[in-house]
């Protein structure tokens, strides 16, 4: 079998403002399983980024191991990628923000990447709040190795294999909140409407951006039973409010009313629009966004949408107070000190 | 009792304290004192894995011939300690000096015939002159050092002169810290025989020298070297190395005009996190190290496989300390080597530099960094406890204003404009070095995916078994280039003289220097070579080549030089004779030769 992806596109595809053409932000060929919800979020990436028009070289997309870590690969080929160590993500894009902090991060991880091996990367990362989009691919289920239970599978719910599962699940967008993680979300990879409005704001904020997508495992976790399939995703789904995202800044009203509408503003002037806004919730309030999880998770509703955002937040950079020109393009001249220097600090050893 | 130990400028002598109670500070000033009446020295630290109130030692070796390994046999020990005072009193060498608080009177079981007991009452002389009950017990170190300038004929005015310095903030502190040391000097002028046989003398012989620790040394060459991210996670005996590398930096590395750091120091989670840190960092241009010691590389095992295998440039310092498990976290050990140049599953080598004084750490340090960029793979500083948290006196640090950074073989946006073939695994040079290229360099051109994976020369994912052979065998020619670029070897003979040969490395050389010259006194000819690197340079090949029997040097159990000497050189191993210490103190000389001359016994017998 041979996985090969036509490269004629029609001459005179439209561009986006920077020039690129769709066809410029995907990647190789998936080989995940047909009907993965996972390439429906690669697809949602690949549109958000077009739409955007974020320069491809722009990004640099890091992902840890396992079927979503893979995923990076079939999407933006033209950015520089690093498919790391199990669930050691964080910590390698930690780095990467270090070196160069003008480059846009995009880490991609899954359940069993984030909500067990990777458990401590994911919190530190969050206590850094590094400037990175972080989308965890959630299926509840170990795809690569075939369908063991994630830490991310509700208590009862049943994989292929048929055993229910006798654990409480980690709500990583919940405990993303609790940590202080500047932006939260929760998708549905089923639901691009959604998905590619959360990524753009996503990718508009400043900070640790968080988005936890439910995206069934075709293979192994698909079946009557699981509260990971599509079927029970779709029949549970609810939104904290329907969200569009509003490039161009126009006036902007606040009210978090019941059914009201609504917009927030993020850190590039773009806004992320609030409709059909939820109950006694408002996105900049923690404790109403963890209170409506709470809510959710008893009524069995699949929570989705925008969950919290921070009004104001300092970056990883500003904690750390470095320069604002990137670490990896400073000079002998920046970084040497002078030869009196060094003979003053023999001195004082003498 | 009549002996009493004499002789000019030779002596250990060490101190037993409580730790916490600022003694450190004191004996360090003893020392330096030494160092200042320009008289070889040096000092080690033996602590406890603890914060307060347990026994730790500190041992200032003095000598004239400028010996700075340890020598076996104490001649001057002060005791501050109850806790350990059998122990203290029975480690003097006979006719040697036993110097304590005779506050109260020394108990009857401690009293030795053979020695010589110094009294001075240091609580008492602290409770009448001093109220605060804080400096009272500080200030009873300054008196010890007092008794000892009179007795070791130490002159006070350099004591004062380092004391002006080290209270130059806190001037309210120098009346009382000079009192001290007047009331210790003057109760042994007025109750003993002073100075003692057994003294020192003003000499000439440390010429530009200076005293630092290692650690401190790898920062700084770290600063220089030009490292702008550091990670690390807390853990003795490497702590030090990042907290001086972020002291300098803040002094150093500041922009002028924002105030801004130039340089980033992440403290993470983890050594896990450390490492992948120092990976993303490097990866993406920036020259980044962490620093650990054995447990932190065993955590780092998995990344430091990613590292060598994706080809990316990191430095690692590791201040070995005693292993397995938590082992002896406050001694010293040589024993991470085998760790350290196979870490990782899977076939992988690792580059590995041993220093052997601060003056080689600072070297080193900025040599690594320019040797994993230029070979895009991890370069380890393998140096240990004894000289990462001990002051050494050693060459003054040097740095040529000339030197540039070793980028190695990154492709710039012109380049890549320009059209050349970009193949991240791509040999194009024949010396198994690949180029790659930073993230963000080039709108259209030289993005590829890093992984750890198998792949093929376009850094394509590939499962087919001949393109992994191939990338497997270009790391392995890569590993032939390093060879050439790694520091040579030192040599102690112009030309070879015996058929014996001694090899080491690291802090082993002091003691072994010191070990040859004594045998060569017994008549023992030898020859000796200091390795600085792995891999071995053809020198080591060559030396080892020519001598009958190689003597191989070290402190670890298992043999783990000598391991690596006969696997990378296809050695038989009869050929080399282990000489071994684990007890996690520094091996001394003393040691080394009694080990050599039991197994030449047979030869040296008369026929």
């Amino acid at each position: 079998m041979t996985y090969i992806k036509p490269k004629f596109r029609h001459p005179e595809l439209p561009v986006n403002a920077v020039g690129y053409a769709r066809k410029d932000y995907e990647g190789a060929i998936s080989t995940l399983c047909g009907g993965c919800g996972h390439d429906s979020i690669s697809g949602a990436i690949v549109q958000a980024c077009y739409e955007m028009a974020i320069e491809p070289h722009r990004l640099a997309k890091l992902s840890g191991i396992g079927c979503s870590s893979k995923t990076p690969t079939y999407f933006l080929s033209n950015s520089h990628g690093f498919n790391s160590v199990h669930g050691r993500m964080p910590s390698v894009t930690t780095g990467a923000i270090l070196a160069n902090r003008d480059l846009i991060y995009l880490g991609v991880s899954g359940d069993g990447d984030t909500a067990s091996i990777g458990m401590g990367q994911f919190v530190h990362a969050i206590r850094r709040n590094l400037n990175m989009v972080y989308i965890v691919m959630n299926n509840g289920c170990y795809g690569l190795t075939k369908g063991q239970d994630s830490a991310t599978a509700d208590l009862g719910s049943i994989s292929k294999g048929g055993v229910p599962n006798a654990y409480m699940p980690i709500d990583l967008a919940g405990m993303a909140i609790e940590l202080g993680a500047s932006f939260v979300a929760r998708s549905f990879s089923g639901d691009k409407t959604q998905l590619v409005p959360l990524i753009k704001a996503a990718m508009s904020h400043q900070g640790f951006a968080f988005i936890d997508v439910v995206s069934p495992c075709v293979t192994f976790n698909n079946n009557p039973g699981s509260t990971k399939s599509y079927d029970y995703v779709r029949e549970h789904l609810e939104a904290t409010a329907a969200v569009d995202y509003v490039p161009e800044k126009e006036e902007i009203t606040i009210s978090y009313g019941e059914g009201q509408t609504a917009d927030v503003e993020l850190h590039d002037g773009s806004r992320l629009a609030l409709h059909k806004i939820a109950p006694n919730w408002d996105p900049h309030d923690r404790l109403s966004a963890i209170q409506r999880l709470h809510v959710a998770r008893e009524k069995e509703e699949v929570l989705t949408g925008l969950l919290y955002l921070s009004k104001d937040n300092e970056t990883f950079h500003q904690f750390l107070h470095t320069v604002d020109q990137p670490l990896n393009t400073l000079t002998e001249e920046d970084l040497i000190p002078s030869q009196e220097v060094l003979a003053a600090i023999n001195a004082d050893h003498r | 009792m009549q002996h009493h130990l004499s002789g000019i400028n030779d002596m250990v002598v060490r101190f037993a304290n409580v730790n916490g109670t600022g003694s450190a500070s004191a004996n360090t000033m003893f020392a330096k004192a030494i160092f200042r009446m320009g008289i070889p020295v040096s000092a080690k630290n033996i602590f406890p894995s603890n914060i307060q109130g347990l026994p730790t030692w500190y041992e200032v070796r003095i000598s004239e011939k400028g010996y700075l390994g340890r020598r076996e046999g104490i001649d001057v020990l002060v005791c501050v300690n109850p806790q350990s005072m059998q122990q203290d009193v029975a480690s003097v060498r006979p006719g040697g000096y036993f110097i304590y608080d005779s506050t109260k009177p020394l108990h009857r079981e401690f009293m030795r015939e053979d020695i010589h007991f110094v009294g001075i009452p240091m609580m008492a002389m602290c409770n009448e002159h001093f109220t605060d009950p804080r400096h009272r017990q500080l200030l009873k170190n300054i008196i010890y050092v007092g008794g000892l300038t009179a007795l070791l004929d130490i002159d006070p005015a350099v004591v004062k002169g380092i004391l002006e310095e080290e209270f130059a903030k806190k001037p309210k502190l120098i009346p009382p810290n000079f009192q001290a040391l007047e009331l210790g000097r003057q109760h042994v002028i007025e109750h003993y025989p002073h100075p003692l046989d057994i003294r020192v003398e003003a000499r000439d012989l440390v010429g530009d020298s200076i005293i630092i620790d290692g650690n401190t040394a790898c920062g700084l060459g770290a600063i220089y070297g030009g490292a702008t991210v550091a990670a690390w996670y807390p853990i003795t005996p490497s702590t030090s190395v990042v907290q001086a590398f972020e002291k300098y930096a803040n002094k150093l590395r500041i922009d002028p005009e924002t105030g801004q750091k130039r340089f980033a120091v992440v403290q993470s989670e983890d050594e896990l996190a450390a490492i992948g840190v120092v990976i993303g960092a490097a990866w993406n241009g920036a020259r980044a190290f962490t620093a650990t010691s054995g447990p932190g590389i065993s955590l780092m095992n998995e990344f430091i496989g990613l590292a060598y295998f994706a080809e990316i440039p990191v430095v690692l310092i590791d201040v070995q300390r005693g292993g397995p498990s938590t082992g002896m976290p406050t001694r010293t050990q040589q024993s991470d080597l085998l760790l350290a140049a196979y870490a990782s599953h899977g076939d992988t080598k690792h580059v590995l530099l041993f220093p052997s004084n601060p003056s080689e750490c600072f070297d080193l340090t900025a040599d690594a960094l320019d040797l994993a960029e230029r070979l895009q793979t991890p370069v380890f500083v393998m140096t240990d406890l004894d000289l990462g948290m001990n002051d050494h006196m050693t060459a003054p640090f040097h740095w040529d204003p000339k030197r540039r950074f070793d980028r190695g073989k990154v492709l710039t946006a012109e380049q890549l404009e320009a059209g050349v073939t970009f193949g991240r695994y791509l040999d194009v040079d024949g010396d198994g070095i690949p180029y790659r290229t930073l993230p963000g360099a080039h709108p259209t051109k030289g993005a590829y995916f890093t992984r750890g994976t198998s792949r093929d020369e376009f850094a394509r994912y590939t499962e087919d078994g001949a393109a992994y052979v191939r990338n497997m065998d270009r790391l392995l020619k890569k590993w032939e280039t390093a060879k050439t670029l790694m520091p040579a070897p030192e040599t102690y003979q112009a030309t070879n003289q015996s058929s014996h040969g001694m090899l080491f490395f690291g802090t082993t050389a002091y003691p072994a220097q010191e070990a040859l010259d004594r045998m060569a006194e017994q008549g023992i000819a030898m020859d000796a070579m200091r390795v600085r690197s792995f891999p071995f340079t053809p020198e080591v090949e060559a030396f080892i080549a020519a001598h009958e029997k190689i003597f191989v040097v070290e402190q670890n159990r298992d043999a783990q030089f000598r391991s690596l000497l006969i696997q990378e050189l296809d050695l038989n191993p009869k050929q080399l004779v282990s000489v071994l210490n684990y007890d996690g103190m520094p091996f001394t000389a003393d040691k080394i030769q009694r080990l050599i001359v039991a197994t030449l016994q047979p030869q040296v017998q008369p026929a």
